[in-house]
C-alpha cells in the first residue's frame, strides 16, 4: 500500500466506523478473546500497517515458518492422529490401543494412572484407590511389556504422557523394544518430560527443579546418542490452559519453559543442534477460533526466531517448533454431554488451521469418565472427517493474509515478549516458578474465567443458558473394575518373588551412587529397568539423593 | 450464633488438579465464609485432623481422580472415630451418579458437577445452616 | 455440651475440647468469660515464639521446618497462624498452614488459623487468649505467626518471649528497616530464601544496623540465613532461640518481661472496658452529640467542649 492509499483508506474507515454510532449495539456479551484482548468488529489492512510477507510469514517450510514447518505440510502427510488412552492393567490398555489403530488411528499415546505418574508402584499405601483409574498401571519392565504386546515399536511412534519418573518409564520402553528385537536407534516417540510445567500446572513433580533439570539434560544427551529419533521433551502449553490461563500466557509460559531446556543444554556444554531439533511442543486447542489459530503461528515464529538470534542455533531442525495438539478438556461441559462432539469438532479443525504435527481429540464423555469405546471412536472420527471430508488439507495456512488473523498473531506475540521480560527480570523461569508467579497469573485468570462465566459475561451452552431441566444422563460410561488394584498388587508381589534380588540391590546401589555423581544417570536406569527392579524402588533410590519436591501452593 | 461459617477445601489423593478447589475456595472467601485450603496430596487423616483441630463447619472435598468411593468413606469413617461427626462433608468433581447415590446412603451432603457455579456452593451452605438453626 | 464437660475433656487433653474451646472464647460465645477464669489459672508454662516479616517471606515454611526439628526435644507445640480477613466480604483464606502439611500427621502439634477480622496490628484480636487456652492445654512452646502486611506488625512483640523477625533478600535496603523500627522489637533476625541474589548485602546492612543500635545492650540479635523450602539454616535458628532463651532466663528478663506482658495487657483490657462503659451511656452519648453542635456552630471552642465532655463523665 502506498502512503496516499493508506490514507484514503483511513479516511474511508473513519466514515464507516461512524455509521456504527447510530445502530444499536449487539446484545452478545463480550467482544474480547478469552484472553481479554479487546476485538474491534472488523479489520483492515490498516491493522497490519507494517506487515512485511518475507519477514512475517515466510514460504511453508521456510523461516521464520509462521506459515507452517513443512513445504508441503498435510499434502505430504496429514497430521498424526493420536488419541491420549490408557486405563486399567497393561492388558485392558493393550486391547484399546489395538482397537484405536486398527481403527484408523496413526500414533499411540500413553496415558499412565496417578501411582505411575508420582513414581508409585500399584502397592504403595497411598495408591489405594487410584490403580488404573485414570491411566494404565505401569510398575514395572513387565507391564510395560504386556502394554506393547503384539505392537511392532519399529513401526509404531509412542508419546508417553510421563514427567517426574519420565526417564524410568522411558527406560521400560527402551527395554521393551530392545526384547522384541528393535535397536534403540530406530524407535520414535515422544516422553513429555517437562518438569516446569508440573510445578506451574500439572502437579506431578517429584523431585526439586534442580535435580528435574539434570535427569532431563541427561535424557537430551542419551537421546542425542543412542535415540535420534525420540523427541526428548514435550514442552507443552496444554496443562497450564487447563488450569486456567489464557492464550497468552499459555503461549508464553510454555516458550519460557523451552527456553529455559535449551539454555540447561547448552549450561551442559551440548551444542544446540544436536538436542534443538527433538524438543517438540505440545498446545491446548480452546474455543476462541481464532485465538487458537493465531497463537500456534506466534509460537512458530517467535521459537524460530528466538533460536536462531538468541542462541544461534544453525540447523534449520534446530529452529521448528513442531507440536502435538489436543483439544480443550476443560471446555467439556458435563451437562448434555453430545454437545462436546462439536466444541471438539471446533477446536480440532483450529489446530489444523494452525498447522499442527499431531492431535488428540477428547472424547464427549470426558467431564464423567475416561472415554468409552464408542465416544473415542467418534473423536477418532471427527479428525478423519476432517482431514478426508472437508478439504482444509489442501492448502497450507489457508487464513495467512486474514486482516484480523495476521492482527492476533502480532498482537499474541507482543503480549508474550511482555510476559519474557518480566520473567527475565525475575531471574528467569526457574526463579519466577519458585516466586509463584505464573502460578499466581493462572489462579487469578481462572477465577476471573469462573466470574465472568457466573456473571453470565460469558455463555457455555448447557451450563448457564440453553440448560435442560432434570437432566438425565444418557450415555454409557466406562468404569473401572476393582478388581484392576488387586490383580496388579498380586502381579507386583509376583514379580518381586521371582526376579534376582540380589541383583536388583546392586543395580538400585549403583543407581544412588551415580545420582550423587556427575553420570548421565539414563545408563543405570536402564540397568535397573533390565533387572526388573519397579518404579517405586528406582524411584525411590533417587528421591534418597535428591529429595521430595513440595510445593508451595499459590493463588 | 457462631459470628463466621468456616470451611474446609480438601484435595486428597495424588490427583495434581487444583483448578477448581482454588477457584472454589476464594469464591467462598468473597462470599464472606473463613476458607482452609489443605494443599495437595492429602490423605483422609491429614483432613479430619485439620479439620479438627479448625474446628472447621464442613468440608469440601475435590476429586477428578475417580477415587471417591475410597476417599469420602475413609473421610466419614475417621470423622466418627473422632468424635466429629458434626462436621458436614460435601464434595464435588468428576462422580457419577450411581456413585453420588451411594456417598448419599453413607452420609456425604450435596456432590457438585464440573460447571457448578460458586452462589449455587454459597446457597447449599447458608441453607444448611438456616436448617440448622 | 456444657462448659463443664467441655474443660472437663480438655483436663483430659482431648484435642476436639481444645479446638471448640478456641472457637467459643475466639466468637465470643456464651462460656468464653467462664473458659477464661479457668484457663488464666494455668498459663505461664509455654515458651512463646512470634514470628513477623513481610508477606512472602516464607514465615509458614520456616515455622513448620523449625517445628519439625524442635519435636526432637520439645513435647507438644501450639501454632497460631493470622491471616488478613478481606475488608470487602469479611471473608478469608487461612493459606499459612498449606506449607506445614508435614506437620498434619504429628500428634504433638496443633495448628490453629485465625482470621484477622477487622484487626489492624497483623493478629486477630483473641490470639492472645487462644494463646493462653494452648498454654493450658500443656503446649510447651507456642508459635504466633503474624499475617506480614507490609514490613512488619509490632504488635505481636507484646505477647511473646521471643521475637523472630524474618527477610527476605529483596525486603528492602538497611534504611527503610531502620525506619520501620524493626530493630526495636526483634530479638532474632532471618533472611530467609538467602540463595536469592541480594542476601549478602541484606546480611551485612543488618548486622551493622544492629551493631549501632544495640550498642549498649547485652542482647545483640544474630542474623540468620536460611532456606526453609530446602531446610538449611534451621539448625542455626533453633540455637539462636535457646541462646535468647537461655539469656532471659539468666538475667531475670522472662520474668519481667512476662510482667509487663501482663501490665500491658491489663491496662488495655481496662482502656477496653471504660470506652465501652461511657460509649454505651445514653446520657453521655447525648451529650456528646449536643456539645459537638455547639463546636460546629462555634457557640464554644474544641477545648471548652472536651472540658464540658469530661465534666459529663465526672458526674457520674
Amino acid at each position: 500500500m502506498t502512503e496516499k492509499e493508506r490514507e484514503e483508506l483511513e479516511k474511508e474507515y473513519q466514515i464507516w466506523e461512524e455509521k456504527l454510532k447510530d445502530l444499536p449495539q449487539c446484545s452478545l456479551p463480550l467482544f474480547n478473546t478469552i484472553s481479554d484482548i479487546p476485538l474491534k468488529i472488523v479489520y483492515t489492512p490498516l491493522d497490519i500497517k507494517d506487515f512485511d510477507y518475507l519477514r512475517d510469514l515466510g514460504f511453508p517450510g521456510e523461516y521464520p515458518f509462521t506459515r507452517g514447518i513443512r513445504h508441503t505440510m498435510y499434502r505430504g502427510r496429514i497430521w498424526t492422529m493420536r488419541q491420549f488412552s490408557g486405563f486399567g492393567t497393561a492388558e485392558d490398555t493393550n486391547k484399546r490401543f489395538k482397537f484405536l489403530l486398527a481403527h484408523g488411528e496413526t500414533g499411540l499415546s500413553v496415558a499412565f494412572d496417578y501411582p505411575t505418574l508420582l513414581g508409585k508402584d500399584s502397592d504403595d499405601p497411598m495408591a489405594k484407590g487410584e490403580v488404573g483409574v485414570c491411566g494404565v498401571a505401569v510398575s514395572s519392565l513387565k507391564d510395560m511389556e504386556i502394554l506393547f504386546d503384539g505392537i511392532p515399536l519399529d513401526q509404531v511412534s509412542t508419546s508417553m504422557t510421563i514427567n517426574g519418573p519420565a526417564a524410568i518409564i522411558w527406560a521400560f520402553y527402551l527395554i521393551t523394544a530392545e526384547k522384541q528385537g528393535v535397536p534403540f536407534y530406530k524407535l520414535r516417540g515422544t516422553i513429555q518430560n517437562d518438569i516446569l510445567k508440573e510445578y506451574i500446572a500439572q502437579k506431578s513433580y517429584i523431585f526439586p527443579p534442580e535435580p528435574s533439570l539434570r535427569i532431563i539434560v541427561d535424557i537430551m544427551e542419551f537421546a542425542s546418542k543412542e535415540v535420534p529419533k525420540w523427541n526428548t521433551i514435550s514442552i507443552s502449553g496444554y496443562h497450564i490452559r487447563e488450569a486456567g490461563s489464557t492464550a497468552v500466557q499459555e503461549l508464553a509460559f510454555t516458550l519460557m519453559d523451552g527456553f529455559t531446556y535449551v539454555e540447561e543444554g547448552i549450561k551442559r556444554g551440548l551444542d544446540v543442534d544436536t538436542f534443538a531439533p527433538r524438543l517438540s511442543f505440545f498446545f491446548n486447542s480452546h474455543l476462541d477460533f481464532f485465538e487458537e489459530i493465531a497463537k500456534f503461528r506466534a509460537a512458530r515464529r517467535i521459537w524460530a526466531r528466538e533460536m536462531k538470534n538468541r542462541y544461534g542455533a544453525k540447523k534449520k531442525e534446530s529452529l521448528l517448533l513442531r507440536f502435538h495438539t489436543q483439544t480443550a478438556g476443560c471446555s467439556l461441559t458435563a451437562q448434555q454431554p453430545e454437545n462436546n462432539i462439536i466444541r471438539t469438532a471446533y477446536q480440532a479443525l483450529a489446530a489444523v488451521l494452525g498447522g499442527t504435527q499431531s492431535l488428540h481429540t477428547n472424547s464427549m464423555d470426558e467431564a464423567w469418565a475416561l472415554p468409552s469405546e464408542k465416544a473415542v471412536l467418534i473423536a477418532l472420527r471427527t479428525q478423519q472427517i476432517l482431514a478426508y471430508e472437508t478439504g482444509v488439507v489442501n492448502v497450507i495456512d489457508p487464513l495467512g493474509g486474514s486482516y484480523y488473523v495476521e492482527y492476533l498473531t502480532n498482537k499474541l506475540e507482543e503480549e508474550a515478549y511482555r510476559y519474557f521480560e518480566k520473567i527475565e527480570k525475575m531471574g528467569g523461569m526457574v526463579q519466577a516458578i519458585k516466586a509463584g508467579f505464573p502460578q499466581r497469573e493462572i489462579a487469578e485468570a481462572a477465577y476471573r474465567y469462573q466470574r465472568e462465566i457466573e456473571e453470565k459475561k460469558r455463555i457455555i451452552v448447557g451450563v448457564n443458558e440453553f440448560i435442560l431441566e432434570d437432566e438425565k444422563l444418557e450415555i454409557p460410561l466406562l468404569r473401572i473394575d476393582p478388581e484392576v488394584e488387586r490383580r496388579q498388587v498380586e502381579r507386583l508381589q509376583k514379580l518381586r518373588k521371582e526376579r534376582d534380588n540380589i541383583v536388583c540391590e546392586k543395580r538400585l546401589k549403583e543407581l544412588k551412587m551415580a545420582a550423587k555423581s556427575n553420570e548421565n544417570l539414563m545408563y543405570p536406569i536402564l540397568e535397573c529397568a533390565r533387572a526388573y527392579c519397579t518404579l517405586g524402588e528406582i524411584t525411590n533410590a533417587l528421591k534418597e539423593v535428591f529429595g521430595e519436591y513440595k510445593e508451595e501452593a499459590f493463588f | 450464633m457462631k459470628k463466621k461459617i468456616k470451611i474446609l477445601i480438601a484435595k486428597p489423593g495424588l490427583d495434581g488438579h487444583d483448578r477448581g478447589a482454588k477457584v472454589v475456595a476464594r469464591g467462598l472467601r468473597d462470599a464472606g465464609f473463613e476458607v482452609i485450603y489443605t494443599g495437595l496430596h492429602q490423605t483422609p487423616e491429614m483432613i479430619v485432623n485439620t479439620a479438627i483441630q479448625e474446628d472447621v463447619d464442613m468440608i469440601g472435598i475435590s476429586i477428578l481422580s475417580g477415587a471417591h468411593m475410597t476417599i469420602f468413606p475413609e473421610v466419614l469413617r475417621l470423622l466418627k472415630e473422632k468424635g466429629a461427626t458434626d462436621i458436614h462433608v460435601f464434595g464435588g468433581g468428576i462422580i457419577p451418579d450411581e456413585d453420588k447415590e451411594k456417598l448419599y446412603q453413607l452420609g456425604v451432603g450435596k456432590l457438585f458437577d464440573p460447571g457448578t457455579k460458586i452462589s449455587e456452593i454459597v446457597e447449599y451452605i447458608n441453607n444448611y445452616f438456616k436448617d440448622k438453626s | 455440651m456444657t462448659i463443664s464437660e467441655y474443660l472437663k475433656k480438655f483436663e483430659e487433653k482431648d484435642i476436639r475440647a481444645l479446638s471448640k474451646i478456641i472457637t467459643i472464647v475466639e466468637e465470643g460465645l456464651e462460656g468464653s468469660e467462664e473458659i477464661l477464669d479457668y484457663i488464666s489459672k494455668k498459663t505461664g508454662k509455654a515458651y512463646r515464639i512470634g514470628f513477623t516479616g513481610p508477606q512472602g517471606s516464607g514465615k509458614s515454611t520456616l515455622i513448620a521446618k523449625l517445628t519439625k526439628r524442635l519435636l526432637k526435644r520439645i513435647k507438644g507445640i501450639g501454632i497460631i497462624a493470622c491471616d488478613p480477613s478481606s475488608p470487602f466480604s469479611r471473608g478469608a483464606l487461612l493459606g499459612d498452614r498449606i506449607r506445614m502439611s508435614e506437620l498434619f500427621l504429628e500428634e504433638e502439634v496443633f495448628i490453629r488459623s485465625m482470621a484477622t477480622r477487622g484487626s489492624l496490628n497483623g493478629l486477630a484480636y483473641k490470639t492472645k487468649e487462644v494463646a493462653d487456652i494452648l498454654d493450658a492445654f500443656g503446649k510447651e512452646l507456642i508459635i504466633i505467626e503474624t499475617i506480614g502486611a507490609s514490613q512488619v506488625d509490632v504488635e505481636i512483640s507484646n505477647l511473646v518471649d521471643t521475637t523472630v523477625v524474618v527477610f527476605v533478600p529483596e525486603s528492602g535496603d538497611g534504611i527503610q528497616i531502620l525506619k520501620a523500627g524493626l530493630t526495636e522489637i526483634g530479638d532474632i533476625f532471618v533472611i530467609n530464601k538467602s540463595d536469592r541474589m541480594g542476601a549478602d548485602v541484606l546480611y551485612y546492612e543488618l548486622k551493622n544496623l544492629i551493631e549501632m543500635s544495640y550498642q549498649n545492650s547485652k542482647w545483640k540479635p544474630p542474623v540468620v540465613l536460611t532456606q526453609a523450602l530446602n531446610n538449611q539454616g534451621i539448625e542455626e535458628l533453633e540455637k539462636s532461640i535457646f541462646e535468647h532463651y537461655n539469656y532471659l532466663k539468666e538475667n531475670n528478663l522472662l520474668q519481667e518481661k512476662r510482667k509487663n506482658m501482663l501490665k500491658r495487657e491489663l491496662a488495655n483490657s481496662f482502656e477496653e472496658e471504660i470506652l465501652k462503659i461511657y460509649w454505651q451511656d445514653e446520657r453521655i452519648r447525648r451529650r456528646f452529640d449536643e456539645i459537638f453542635l455547639e463546636i460546629l456552630n462555634k457557640k464554644i471552642s474544641f477545648s471548652e467542649g472536651i472540658k464540658k465532655l469530661l465534666k459529663e463523665v465526672k458526674n457520674d
